[in-house]
């Protein structure tokens, strides 16, 4: 019976397992509930059926909320893992003042997103932002629109994001580089491989851990992301910078549509069941596979 | 559940600044509300003051943000803790509230007060009354129909201060060649609308907005004039800067009093920044109600009175009720705040010359002008609001698909 086998550790984690239960569990099933009614400020049990969800695709709003979790996902995912790595390349190289850049792209992660998102409202507003001094110090024909270009604006939050993830992604893959041995450089060099390409085709596929565990961290801001665009441009212009976590937020606080917002958090909720799935599928496989070896 | 509910919501609750204050009296009562700012400050206290003289105690709860103030009183009621009384605005923001029984009657102290004798205009009356009941207090009436206008721009421009929209876009594009912004608007959802709400109703009148938003009439919206409305929105909004986007009201404001820009379509709470600012009304700057009839809209706040297990706290809040409206405290209040009182037989003496506009318009009853707001729930407005917003920012909207998508809106049934 491994269900028995410790008895004094499952007994000091009956609390947190009754909690997950009860308020992830339970929660979800209570949202799913009153996502099936009518409620708007507060919840009333009154049965409308799917129609809460049917509002909830014809909305324009919720399409350009779910773009943009997919625009965001993608650059904030690949701009940290690219950018990243290319900093850790570079500090690898033996660099003079290494522990003072290694800070120094740190540093923003050590800023919670809403400093972020304010810091960049400040830098790419026209008015009085880098634009602005720009034109004071004479290039005038310098433009950076993207903050209030509504085309250009989710693009000015994935930039936000990158500039703080990146130095976070650096560290994990400097730890990475260095944990690479001497001897495979040095038979590296023997064989005449020249460096960009031993980093990319040798390197990087040693370092894979390293990138699964920033994807992971970095994909599970991703759905979360909410208090950065608040800051950042509260989701405009107009709604071109919307997620799908503003939309059940301003669903559920300013609007009153308490049915609506359980609606949207439940596609919310299935959506990133569908995509972790798989993946915890073969990460758990993987993970057994190499506990056996 | 409801418990549960209760604890799930204020986890995600927005961190509040709370200002809580205390001192001794024989009944106690506790008021949510959202004014924080400096002459809103001023005019709460002229309630806390007016109470504590009664030789009660005012537990002052302040919560920046009216969402933030409705969804803690929301949650409070919810969870089983609600505060004596609570702000909303005049609307259907809390009519689930009294559906569910949650609030307390105030029908005892309005019958015996005679509240429908004074309580003016009278449809304010109907926001607070349900089934025969009175279940709020109406404090003051704030209008959106307001243009500010920066007067030395006009001079300097050599034009005459604009009465409507027109004569605004007429003059718009002279005052740009001067380098200054022709239109200060801040790019958030409520300020767009806002000034949509009073482009619309300049245009349209007040009957045909009656006739699109009471009684959701779709023949009204799709005769033609509505599209007007839309491209005179439009039009309008060529005129504003590219710092618009995410711009605060009161520093949009600002920018008409420094005259870096010439006009700002804002509700009337933007007085007090000119007042502030040292400027005097009709010298420095106008206050112009557009259109060629004139309309004062009905907004502002009023209180309710959650109904508490405690029989005692009834006694209170009828108490505090009935010092709301007392003519002396309103006076107060309202001269603090510059909004217009609930009645009329209040000491209006200290109003300058816009307050003192909003105040004959508003003896006149075919110059009232109700809002969306007071007809709809919030979910019904923001998605109008919403469809708004996308058009002002999205160019390649056309006004053909937008009045496609106010129709939807108008038919949901919402």
């Amino acid at each position: 019976m491994p269900l028995f086998r410790n008895i004094a550790s499952m007994i000091a984690l009956l609390p947190m397992i009754v909690i997950s239960l009860t308020v992830f569990v339970g929660c979800i099933i209570y949202s799913f509930v009153y996502s099936l009614t009518n409620s708007k400020l507060i919840p009333v049990y009154n049965y409308i059926g799917f129609d809460q969800y049917e509002r909830l695709f014809k909305q324009r709003k919720w399409d350009v909320a779910v773009e943009n979790i997919f625009i965001y996902g993608f650059v904030f995912t690949i701009g940290c893992l690219i950018i990243g790595f290319l900093l850790a390349v570079l500090i690898d190289q033996k660099i003079r003042g290494e522990s003072l850049f290694r800070t120094i792209f740190l540093y923003p992660y050590a800023m919670s997103f809403v400093v972020t998102g304010l810091v960049w409202k400040w830098v790419l507003n026209p008015t009085f932002g880098l634009e602005n001094s720009m034109h004071m110090w004479g290039f005038g024909w310098f433009e950076l629109d993207w903050l209030v270009n509504r085309d250009l604006a989710i693009y000015a939050v994935c930039i936000a994001a990158v500039w703080q993830g990146a130095g976070f992604v650096m560290v994990l893959m400097l730890a990475g580089l260095r944990g690479i041995d001497e001897d495979i450089w040095k038979s590296l060099s023997i064989e005449g491989v020249a460096k960009w390409k031993s980093y990319i085709f040798v390197i990087l596929p040693m370092l894979r851990p390293m990138v699964v565990t920033a994807i992971v961290l970095i994909a599970a801001g991703v759905v979360k992301v909410y208090d950065l665009i608040l800051t950042l441009t509260s989701g405009g212009p107009g709604y071109a910078t919307t997620t799908p976590a503003l939309y059940v937020m301003e669903n559920f606080f300013k609007r009153a549509d308490l049915g609506q917002a359980f609606a949207a958090s439940i596609i919310m909720f299935i959506s990133v069941v569908c995509i972790l799935a798989p993946w915890a599928f073969y990460e758990f496989y993987l993970r057994n596979k190499y506990a056996t070896n | 559940m409801k418990k549960f509910f209760s604890i799930l919501l204020t986890l995600f609750l927005p961190l509040s600044f709370t200002n809580v204050s205390k001192a001794a009296g024989h009944m106690e009562a506790e008021v949510i509300h959202w004014w924080t700012s400096g002459g809103e400050q001023a005019a709460i206290s002229q309630f806390a003051e007016a109470w504590q003289e009664m030789g009660n105690t005012w537990i002052d709860t302040a919560i920046t943000g009216g969402e933030n103030s409705r969804a803690t009183t929301v949650n409070r009621i919810i969870g089983g803790n609600p505060p004596t009384a609570a702000q909303f605005n005049i609307s259907k923001q809390f009519v689930d509230l009294v559906e569910q029984g949650l609030l307390q009657s105030l029908e005892e102290v309005a019958t015996a007060e005679g509240w429908r004798d004074f309580i003016y205009p009278p449809e304010l009356i109907e926001t607070c009354e349900f089934e025969g009941e009175f279940y709020c207090v109406p404090v003051n009436i704030h209008s959106w129909q307001w243009m500010w206008i920066n007067n030395d721009v006009y001079k300097q421009a050599g034009l005459p201060v604009p009465q409507t929209f027109e004569e605004f876009l007429a003059g718009a594009p002279k005052i740009q060649e001067a380098g200054i912004i022709p239109l200060a608007l801040g790019g958030q959802t409520w300020q767009e609308s806002g000034m949509f709400g009073v482009v619309s109703s300049s245009i349209l009148g007040f009957p045909h907005m009656q006739s699109i938003f009471r009684d959701k009439d779709v023949s009204t919206l799709r005769d033609g004039r509505f599209e007007d409305v839309l491209s005179t929105y439009r039009e309008l909004n060529a005129f504003t800067d590219e710092g618009s986007p995410g711009r605060s009201w009161n520093d949009t404001t600002a920018m008409v009093i420094e005259g870096k820009a010439a006009m700002q379509v804002m509700g009337d709470w933007a007085r007090g920044e000119f007042a502030v600012a040292g400027k005097e009304a009709m010298v420095d700057y106008s206050c112009v109600i557009p259109g060629k009839e004139k309309y004062v809209a009905l907004g502002g706040d009023v209180f309710v009175f959650p109904k508490n297990d405690d029989p005692k706290v009834k006694e209170v809040q009828l108490a505090m009720a009935s010092m709301m409206v007392n003519p002396t405290v309103q006076a107060k209040f309202n001269n603090a705040k510059g909004s217009l009182p609930m009645r009329l037989d209040v000491d209006t003496s200290a109003a300058d010359a816009c307050m003192q506009m909003g105040l004959d318009l508003i003896q006149n009853p075919n110059a009232i002008m109700r809002e969306s707001d007071d007809w709809n729930t919030p979910a019904f407005t923001n998605a109008w609001d919403d469809i708004i917003s996308e058009f002002r920012n999205d160019p390649n909207y056309t006004v053909a698909q937008v009045m496609d998508d106010l129709e939807g809106v108008l038919t949901s049934g919402l």
